[in-house]
């Protein structure tokens, strides 16, 4: 069996895409997958995901309907509002929510691992995470990765 | 051809197609097709990559009026 192992170290709206989308599709392909949660990958693993959001700051890619200063970017509110016009988008063009497709990977038994070391750093309480977590550390990656097809750090 | 499963994956984007394609074959028996009507232009490919991953044969697939339209055949 083709295994793949992914590393999801960012919490941001568009970076929380990559991982639940390949590890979804890698188990349909009949992959045996685990995703590492580290850093502000964490964040994917709350229960209560309303939380993850994308900034227009820094951002200079992200498509906005009228051009936009840096200066009125970073006033308050324009991360909400930023994140809620690239939902609006999500649903127009049928592309799964992030809570869907995380359930979608449990669902097809992807393996969820938690960093303790970050746990610990950024006092996570286990009850705010998603059940089906394991928590584990820099070794417990290595070992499925060392035998992994695919390795990708996002 | 004969079909003993539809799958609409209209409006769907990438990768709920595949997603939802995987799901319907997991309770068919092997050699029943599927049929899978899709609008994701990126399933084309998508659905050939499912296959050959997989091991189910993709026995057609054709296109009509913007609709991508897939008979699968269970492994």
């Amino acid at each position: 069996m083709k295994k793949m192992a992914i590393i999801a170290s960012k919490g941001t709206l568009d970076m929380a895409y990559p991982p639940f989308i390949l590890a979804s599709t890698a188990a349909a392909l009949g992959f045996d997958v685990q995703v590492f949660f580290t850093f502000y990958g964490l964040t994917l693993l709350r229960k209560d995901l309303s939380g993850v959001k994308v900034s227009p700051l820094a951002n200079p890619a992200m498509p906005m309907p009228v051009p936009m200063p840096v200066m009125v970017q970073m006033l308050p509110g324009m991360e909400s509002m930023a994140t809620m016009m690239m939902k609006d988008m999500i649903k127009k063009k049928g592309v799964a929510s992030l809570e869907e497709l995380r359930s979608l990977c449990l669902e097809a038994e992807v393996k969820f691992v938690a960093c303790q070391m970050t746990v610990d750093l950024f006092e996570f309480k286990k009850e705010e995470f998603i059940d089906n977590v394991e928590f584990g550390g820099a070794a417990t990656f290595l070992s499925f990765a060392g035998e992994a097809n695919v390795s990708l750090f996002i | 051809m004969n079909v003993d499963k539809e799958l609409d994956a209209r409006g769907l984007n990438c990768p709920l197609p595949i997603l939802k394609t995987k799901k319907s074959l997991a309770d068919m028996a092997s050699g029943q097709v599927l049929r899978i009507v899709s609008t994701d232009c990126g399933s084309v490919k998508d659905m050939a990559a499912f296959a050959s991953q997989t091991g189910n044969e993709l026995v057609s697939q054709s296109e009509e009026n913007g609709e991508y339209i897939f008979f699968m055949k269970k492994k």
